[in-house]
């Protein structure tokens, strides 16, 4: 007989775990159906290479929101997260920018290139935390959708007006800048230091196939300066354990709220019926029923793979079709049987517990993306490190590291070959990549895990691999994420919803998707949240 | 001018802050990097190494050793078995607290015991008519801190002469470091699993240079003050003078703490037929009960929040333990007072310790935390819990 369930939830990262630990909270019965053997989707930490344990996908964590923290008490499930406190930026000549929490310092190291920047450098920083502050408010909001005007929506329409007439005027017109400039040129209104300009835009073009000269790349940036720890913006943390430590400290609260989460349990679609779901059918062929049943996966999944397109309005069908993916990073995991000795910092210390940004100059982050608007992975591509042994000594053997590369533009549609053909070729641009700032990198890597948007896209299921679940730019946000008119969570299947990245307010580890979308659940049944 | 502790030549070139407090007249570093935080984390993930020879320690010698010991602290130092350390409180006749610190059961008849400040007179004059000695060894003996959870893993690398990973919480043991007899006691002042390292100051420098180096490949940090204070109130442990006034420099007997005011009802340990100092006023104090008890308290952070927000500020509860005294309420009268509070990154909670009257201090209770905000006085509801606030299995396994 069918086991029933008040709740499934489709897919066991962090989102569909954040989601079923509220409905399980709320006191519904829940059930987590997760294809792979381990929770965490794109949040998994995995021994590839023994004794050294990769964070494989995603690497850093901001965003996730400090009230799902609190409530969940994800402390007690194990959650820790340290913090990276600095970001170096080597250059090929042997220098280097290097900013870190010591005030001074980092002024003295701006200073070295110009001192306008090193004294524009705070008055940037505060006006990032008002910018942060204010889109703060949307992070903890359903989006009201203005061309509908419920009464949900006039409230909440109602509740936006109040918010951003509250802004002072400049900070409201810079919040406009950043909704349509393009990363370079937003910071160009601070700085004239390249290097410096580089590094900061950089965090305009994660996860996105776009140049730092590409307008709607300020928004991007700013989604990644909004991340809060402890009360304090812009602070970037790493989690103990890796990121798969943050899936499994929630999977343990979701646990403990009462919700079963079962692995190795792909899904293969949604039952619905007379435009209703009523459950799901496993890959396997069993049926598991419920009366809601949430999905974390992308749009495209959701709407297009899970569902058949004739219980769907032909508008949504189109919009998620066109609904960008564009996957345009990879990542290459290495172990090492050494610190990396960078040239322009040689030697252990504190640099090696941060963020390293091969960022170089503007140009440098263009030229990566050129090559990738005409099919090929960037010969010389932007990479984010961090060093995660550096600050977490359980990651690797001792006197033994592990190195996580984000790379970027690795467009997920090549122009000649395959991904499965090309994906040693990448590995090596970005290990030559990095010798030109670690001449001892090739003599001290023990193994090497290349990660191609395909890779990306065939273990974690995120459509093109792209690790937001859709791109970050305006046209793809708030009430038109994923798609104008169904950006509440609800979908137009009833007791279908949606509580992935792909929904507002967007991707990185945040968890504020599966909290909203649980949201939405408990109040169309009538229940609150605890 | 401050003086320098034997691991002065290694401590101060790492002390890249130069911020150096005065701890017993040693110039002891509050943090080494420009900021505590990633030594508070090394506690808390990795290791963190502390330098704590300023804690003045003494050596008492005898047949009799054990018998003074067992009159001078509150707990039962008789039942304290040979490679055994005790955490204890010493109080006056009246039952008021001196100091606390640690006994080590040395032999049979030799012990050493740890304390904040200077005591060696009051054990001389305690030990009057018995066959017992006491030393000031604090000179004699330099003192390092290895903290948390890889701590085990790096002095297994550098110890010989014991098996590092059989000795119990608050156990002892005599072992060789490099060539330096040491005393290892698996103690400490962060609530974490932790090791303390007592040896000849001569030998100093050499331990130092031994643990640094096996604890590079586990994550080991130099750690100041600044975030043993944070630490030590996850922790909830005791800071003489910050929260609990010792009863010979309270001018005011209001000022002055029982163990029992303090927190640490638990370690007054009477037998039949002992008598210890302060025993007699103890045992009164067991039957009726003080109005003052010790309470760890959580306040509530969405509050704190919105506190701050109501201005535009964000949080600004100082990244350190503070030891401002603030106000605790119940509706609108005061009950009691914070001695000591931190933010714990580590718990995502802001934490408190406090003195209060004692029928609001059992866990549960719900209670008024002051909050200053843009220099506007507010109350903020806080929660009486269990201490230690962070408890991880490990401390004991």
């Amino acid at each position: 007989m069918a086991r029933k369930y008040d709740a499934i939830v489709i897919g066991g990262g962090h989102n569909g775990l954040v989601h079923a630990a509220y409905l399980a909270r709320a006191g519904l019965d829940v059930c987590v159906l997760e294809a792979r053997p381990l929770v965490g989707g794109a949040t998994v930490t995995e021994e590839i290479f023994p004794g050294f344990r990769y964070s494989v996908f995603s690497y850093v964590v901001s965003l996730m929101r400090p009230d799902i923290i609190r409530e969940l008490d994800l402390p007690r499930h194990g959650l820790a997260i340290l913090p990276l406190e600095s970001t170096l930026t080597p250059l090929p000549d042997g220098d280097r920018l290097y900013r870190d929490a010591d005030h001074h310092r980092t002024w003295r190291e701006i200073a070295r290139f110009s001192i306008r920047d090193a004294e524009a450098y705070d008055e940037y920083g505060r006006s990032l935390f008002y910018m942060a502050r204010a889109v703060k408010y949307l992070l903890g909001i359903a989006p009201p959708d203005p061309a509908r005007l419920g009464p949900r929506d006039i409230r909440g329409l109602l509740g936006l007006a109040r918010h951003f007439l509250d802004l002072q005027p400049d900070q409201l017109h810079l919040l406009v800048k950043l909704m349509t400039m393009s990363a370079a040129d937003f910071v160009d209104e601070w700085f004239e230091t390249d290097v410096l300009k580089a590094t900061l835009s950089a965090s305009g073009i994660i996860g996105t196939f776009l140049g730092p000269r590409s307008p709607g790349t300020a928004y991007v940036l700013l989604h990644h300066y909004m991340g809060e720890i402890d009360g304090h913006f812009r602070a970037w943390g790493f989690a103990k354990g890796g990121t798969g430590a943050v899936a499994n400290a929630i999977a343990s609260a979701a646990r403990q709220a009462g919700a079963e989460i079962r692995t190795d349990a792909p899904v293969a679609r949604a039952l619905v019926k007379n435009g209703r779901v009523n459950g799901v059918a496993l890959a396997n062929g069993d049926e598991l029923h419920a009366k809601v049943v949430s999905s974390s996966l992308d749009p495209h999944r959701t709407f297009l793979d899970l569902v058949d397109a004739d219980d769907l309005p032909a508008d949504l069908v189109n919009s998620v079709r066109g609904y960008r993916f564009r996957g345009s990073s990879g990542k290459v995991n290495l172990a090492l049987d050494a610190a990396p000795d960078f040239t322009c910092m040689p030697g252990h210390g504190p640099h090696l517990r941060g963020a390293v940004s091969i960022s170089p100059s503007i140009d440098y982050l263009e030229r990566a993306y050129d090559d990738a608007r005409y099919g090929d992975f960037s010969r010389e591509p932007y990479l984010d490190i961090v060093i995660p042994s550096a600050i977490d000594p359980g990651m690797a053997p001792p006197g033994k590291h592990v190195m996580s590369c984000f790379v970027q533009y690795a467009p997920y549609e090549l122009r000649e070959g395959t991904w499965d053909q090309k994906r040693e070729a990448f590995g090596d641009t970005v290990v030559d990549t990095l010798a030109r700032y670690v001449p001892n990198i090739r003599n001290i890597i023990l193994h090497r895990q290349v990660v191609t948007p395909l890779d990306i896209e065939r273990t974690t299921g995120l459509t093109q691999g792209n690790i937001f679940q859709g791109e970050l730019t305006p046209s793809q946000l708030f009430f038109l994420r994923p798609a104008a008119g169904y950006a509440g969570y609800r979908t137009p299947v009833r007791g279908y919803y949606q509580c992935g990245s792909g929904t507002h307010p967007g991707g990185g580890i945040m968890g504020a998707p599966g909290k909203l979308a649980a949201g939405r659940v408990l109040a169309d049944l009538g229940r609150r949240g605890r | 001018m401050l003086l320098k502790t034997p691991f002065h030549p290694r401590t101060a070139p790492l002390c890249h802050s130069r911020r150096w407090r005065n701890w017993s007249g040693y110039a002891s570093a509050l943090t080494y990097e420009p900021g505590h935080e990633y030594e508070y984390y090394a506690v808390r993930s990795a290791a963190a190494l502390f330098d704590v020879s300023p804690l003045r320690k003494y050596e008492v010698a005898g047949a009799d050793a054990a018998a003074l010991l067992d009159r001078v602290v509150t707990r039962s130092a008789l039942d304290c078995p040979v490679g055994r350390v005790l955490y204890t409180p010493w109080c006056d006749e009246a039952g008021k607290m001196i100091d606390d610190g640690t006994v080590q059961r040395l032999s049979a008849d030799a012990f050493r015991i740890t304390s904040a400040d200077p005591c060696l007179r009051w054990f001389q004059d305690c030990a009057l008519g018995m066959d017992a000695t006491v030393r000031d060894v604090t000179t004699d003996l330099a003192a390092l801190a290895l903290q948390g959870p890889t701590s085990r893993e790096i002095l297994a690398e550098v110890i010989t002469g014991a098996d590092i990973v059989a000795l119990p919480y608050f156990a002892l043991t005599e072992v060789k470091i490099g060539p330096a007899p040491v005393t290892i006691t698996r103690t400490g002042y962060t609530g974490d699993l932790g090791y303390e390292i007592w040896m000849r100051p001569e030998d100093g420098v050499g331990v130092w240079d031994a643990l640094t180096e096996a604890g590079c490949g586990y994550g080991l940090a130099p750690a100041g003050l600044d975030a043993l204070d944070m630490v030590r109130i996850e922790a909830g442990l005791l800071l003489k003078d910050v929260d609990y006034v010792s009863t010979w420099t309270a001018l005011i007997e209001s000022r002055k703490s029982s163990p029992y005011e303090a927190g640490l009802g638990w370690a007054v340990q009477p037998r039949p037929g002992r008598d210890f100092v302060g025993g007699r006023a103890l045992a009164r104090e067991a039957d009726a009960p003080s109005e003052w008890g010790f309470a760890g308290l959580e306040v509530d952070w969405p509050h704190i929040e919105a506190r701050f927000a109501a201005v535009r500020l964000p949080p600004l509860v100082a990244g350190r333990a503070s030891r401002e005294p603030v106000p605790i309420y119940a509706g609108k009268t005061q009950v009691g007072y914070v001695t000591s509070s931190t933010f714990s990154p580590i718990l995502k909670k802001y934490i408190a310790l406090a003195t209060i009257r004692r029928e609001f201090a059992r866990p549960g209770r719900r209670v008024k935390f002051e909050l200053t905000v843009e220099f506007v006085r507010h109350t903020v509801p806080a929660r009486v819990v269990r201490t230690p606030f962070f408890d991880p299995a490990r401390k004991r396994e």
